[in-house]
């Protein structure tokens, strides 16, 4: 394998490859720069006399597998709804290893830590590339150039975008569902596996030359609701278990007890009051600062009497007592975080399940990501033009997928909020490591040592004249960082060996992740 | 000299220094979290703190780092020289001082609150002066384990130089006598204000501290008594007079409830008689009166009923082990829109009753008495101090 790659220079600047795993590339031109042309794809057309009701299939996984004609070189895609609890995976690949199949891509719309064992089949070869997220070790393994092909990273609306224009090609996608019926319907809100919406797992039974939907719990006909329909579903597959459900929703909708993040998601709070944007909605997280300033937020949303027409999740038990509370008018949930999540889905009618499609996908008749009023996200660095990266650690390092965070960018208000250092290392930098986003895109950075205001919003510095906030320059937030860390190193790159390629969420491509180390 | 010596946390912002005498010139084994940013970085600042100690030979250290600042890497390893070299510790490895961390304080500034943080945690102090405290409070006293007492020393001065704690009044609580009289020569001379001499009993005690404090620094440092036993009650007006650099007196409920055999309660009786003591003696001698700490992190009102009750007794100020707890007391001590208000009244009382030149101060029929003209002017200072207009806003 080559590994110098032809690169040039996108509109930011930035190197990127013209062609990755034989596939051609656009470079990124600017937002809503590039137009895509022809039409979307199509699975193969079926007929229901090849169908029967019942579509169980008796050998498992492996036999779905064989049935669907899985051979080298394929494409296999799944959905991430059961975050850290997954359970099906590694047993998935560690069966096409023994089919002897090879050099497979793997499409999942993310990976967890539980994934880890994952790298024996990159290094044996059964799996040639990932186009996902990666992170932890399958992210430094990536990112130590040790992956046979070049990684592709995309956010979840990317993901639905180059599935539908045919830049990504499922040739067997699997649902893993809580519960579905003999004939592969299926939804999330039901059973001892239950995640929340499968929103995710959409696009793959849409467009998927095969479907395969594995559960734990199967129910008589019908399924209902019926978020994944039968009608696109080749196989169901009987397992054990499908997911752990306490890894599902764990760890992440803990209010922090961290005072400097409490104190930067109170800035966000009162940030948004100010701004004008109390009562607009929101996009809700979980973990962190996303989490905390939602609590300060409603405080201020009851003292002032105004609620906000709907909130985008990741819903947690602090969105539903807000929607019950009338605070909010409804959730629209792209994944749940933990149960009160998923009962509030399952029992409530103001709290909808939504897709990729719906919320993030920019090659469709508009999406709901840019009705959003204010969207409060993290980021692993940003730098002195608000150019944000939360792909790679600023040791070069591959750290995190995007998931959602490019398309929720398009908010009115987008404001990353984070300590301004985290373990001495500065998230304010001259130059990001990798561009994930665009200047124009980023809004407001949050920190516990200031507040800066893109100088592009110069109607949001207008409305927080004489603001009793912090309000700082990007530049004085990264003087106070170096000040504090003292200047870091750059770390080694090969800057002619790309490891990983992000994907903007028209599909062309705004950076390249370069091999660490020599 | 010693055999092998470690100090240091494996925490977040910390590190952990292992040095064995060695013969030969001194070397650095390094493994750190921020090993691509900052190895070379930390080599240096580890090697210069061994020149300025004369170590540059003698010593094998080995770091495992998580992300410590240079001030935090100083003072581990200088602890770690000193203990391994115990008969060479006369020389220090100091930190540059950070612009603005001298500034004085008057002797009855505001003290509502003040924050403890542990003196061997160095990723609490680098943020504590954000949350916006009258005072921090680097202790070394009852947050840092025996063993730990010499490190943290080191680690309280280094970051008396090197942090930015804002307005922040910076206080250290030196150990117990007679061993808090050791901690005092490492930490005066550096930019702190008010050294906190724990279980206080006697005058002497603050006499002691007050005369060591002399001979190692021409500056004022304010002193602020902390009686927690019963013989420091009793001996409540002689600590709080005892010295005139004494400026606050302050309540330790932990250790009282414990010295007098009752258990701690929520209402607090049985500290009742003493805390009121300490208001007594405290005004009697002039300095202000500091509540004991409130331990319930997460109990929000509690802690609002808490303050409001010791405003209630006379105290001017309440102790806090959590940063968000600041907030809640800075709120409980503002002064009420109907305080305010009533002390507009008897202010303008008082100027209409200049004017005629008469010594009576009345609001209709009423008249009033000077502590309440006092209390009045007392409660327009606060009302300045947290912004509220001294006149009222026409409607």
């Amino acid at each position: 394998m080559s590994r110098r790659a032809k690169l040039c220079e996108n509109a930011l600047g930035r190197q990127v490859p013209l062609e990755v795993n034989g596939r051609a590339q656009t470079p990124f031109a600017g937002v809503g720069r590039f137009r895509p042309g022809g039409h979307k794809v199509g699975p193969p057309i079926p007929s229901n006399a090849d169908f029967g009701n019942d579509k169980r299939v008796k050998g498992g996984l492996r036999e779905a597998l064989e049935r669907s004609g899985v051979r080298d070189g394929m494409t296999i895609g799944i959905h991430h709804h059961f975050r850290n609890g997954d359970l099906l995976v590694v047993p998935l690949f560690d069966t096409l290893a023994e089919m002897g199949v090879k050099d497979l891509t793997f499409a999942p719309s993310a990976l967890f830590p539980c994934h880890e064992p994952l790298i024996r089949h990159l290094e044996s070869g059964v799996i040639h590339h990932i186009e996902g997220s990666m992170n932890g070790p399958i992210g430094r393994f990536c990112s130590e150039g040790r992956m046979k092909g070049v990684g592709i990273l995309r956010s979840h609306g990317g993901r639905f975008q180059a599935i539908q224009d045919g830049d990504l090609h499922i040739d067997i996608g699997i649902i893993p569902a809580p519960c579905a019926d003999p004939t592969g319907n299926a939804n999330g809100v039901n059973g001892p596996s239950a995640c929340g919406p499968l929103g995710f797992g959409l696009a793959d039974s849409l467009y998927a030359d095969k479907v395969i939907v594995v559960t734990d719990n199967v129910v008589p006909f019908p399924c209902l609701p019926w978020e994944i329909q039968g009608q696109n579903v080749d196989y169901v597959v009987e397992v054990e278990r499908v997911g752990d459900p306490e890894k599902i929703v764990s760890g992440t909708t803990q209010i922090t007890r961290s005072p400097t993040r409490l104190l930067i998601a109170e800035y966000v709070a009162q940030l948004i009051e100010e701004a004008g944007y109390l009562g607009t909605s929101f996009q809700a997280g979980a973990g962190g600062i996303a989490l905390a300033f939602i609590q300060f937020m409603a405080q201020r949303m009851r003292a002032r009497g105004v609620s906000a027409p709907f909130a985008r999740g990741g819903s947690t038990e602090h969105l539903v007592r807000m929607l019950e509370e009338g605070l909010i008018g409804a959730i629209l949930d792209g994944q749940s975080f933990d149960l009160a999540g998923v009962a509030s889905l399952r029992d409530n009618p103001r709290h909808v399940a939504t897709s990729p499609f719906t919320s993030y996908n920019y090659h469709s008749k508009g999406n709901f990501a840019s009705q959003v009023g204010v969207a409060v996200i993290g980021a692993t660095e940003v730098d002195l033009k608000f150019r944000a990266n939360v792909v790679t650690h600023s040791d070069g390092l591959l750290l995190h997928g995007i998931g959602g965070w490019q398309n929720t960018l398009f908010a009115d208000c987008s404001i990353l909020a984070f300590p301004l250092f985290r373990g001495r290392i500065p998230i304010v930098v001259e130059e990001v490591m990798t561009v994930c986003a665009p200047s124009e895109l980023i809004d407001v950075v949050v920190t516990e040592r200031g507040i800066a205001i893109n100088p592009r919003r110069t109607d949001l510095l207008e409305r927080l004249k004489g603001s009793s906030l912090p309000i700082v320059t990007i530049e004085e937030l990264y003087e106070t960082a170096l000040r504090i860390c003292g200047r870091p190193e750059q770390p080694v790159r090969d800057l002619e060996h790309p490891v990983a390629i992000i994907k903007w969420v028209d599909g062309t491509v705004i950076d390249s992740v370069f091999c660490v180390g020599g | 000299m010693q055999g092998k010596v470690r100090v240091g946390r494996d925490a977040k912002e910390d590190l952990i220094v292992e040095l064995a005498p060695a013969p030969g010139p001194s070397e650095i084994q390094l493994e750190s979290s921020v090993a691509t940013f900052y190895g070379s970085r930390i080599r240096e600042v580890v090697r210069q703190t061994l020149a300025a100690l004369g170590r540059e030979s003698g010593a094998a250290l080995s770091i495992r780092d998580r992300g410590a600042l240079d001030w935090v890497i100083q003072a581990r390893v200088e602890a770690a020289v000193h203990l391994a070299f115990p008969e060479q510790s006369g020389r220090e490895a100091l930190p540059a001082l950070l612009d603005g961390a001298r500034f004085e304080v008057p002797r009855d500034r505001m003290r509502r609150s003040r924050l403890y943080l542990p003196g061997d945690q160095p990723d609490l102090m680098v943020n504590a002066g954000l949350f916006g405290p009258d005072g921090v409070i680097l202790d070394l006293e009852d947050a840092v384990a025996p063993p730990q007492k010499l490190a943290a020393r080191y680690l309280v001065r280094n970051a008396l130089r090197a942090v930015d704690f804002g307005r922040a009044e910076r206080m250290v609580r030196i150990n117990q006598l007679p061993r808090g009289l050791e901690d005092l020569p490492a930490v005066v001379t550096q930019p702190v204000h008010t050294i906190l001499v724990p279980k206080a009993e006697r005058g002497a005690d603050v006499i002691a501290v007050a005369a060591r404090i002399r001979e190692l620094t021409e500056r004022t440092i304010w002193l602020m008594p902390i009686l927690e036993s019963a013989l420091g009650i009793e001996n409540a007006y002689a600590i709080a007079a005892a010295d005139e650099t004494v400026a606050a007196l302050a309540f330790g409920a932990e250790d009282f409830t414990r010295d007098i055999g009752a258990a701690r309660t929520d209402e607090g009786r049985e500290s009742f008689v003493a805390r009121s003591r300490v208001v007594l003696a405290a005004r009697a001698a002039g300095v202000q009166p500091i509540d004991t700490v409130y331990s319930d992190v997460g109990n929000e009102a509690g802690l609002i009923a808490a303050t409001r009750e010791a405003i209630g007794l006379g105290f001017d100020g309440k102790g806090c082990i959590h940063p968000r707890q600041v907030r809640t007391i800075h709120e409980a001590f503002r002064p009420s829109d109907k305080e305010v208000a009533y002390a507009r009244k008897v202010r303008r009382a008082m100027a209409e009753a200049e004017q005629r030149g008469d010594g009576v101060i009345s609001i209709g029929s009423k008249m009033i008495d000077p502590p309440v003209v006092a209390r009045a002017l007392r409660v327009l200072g606060l009302a300045e101090f947290y912004g509220i207009p001294l006149e009222e806003v026409s409607r």
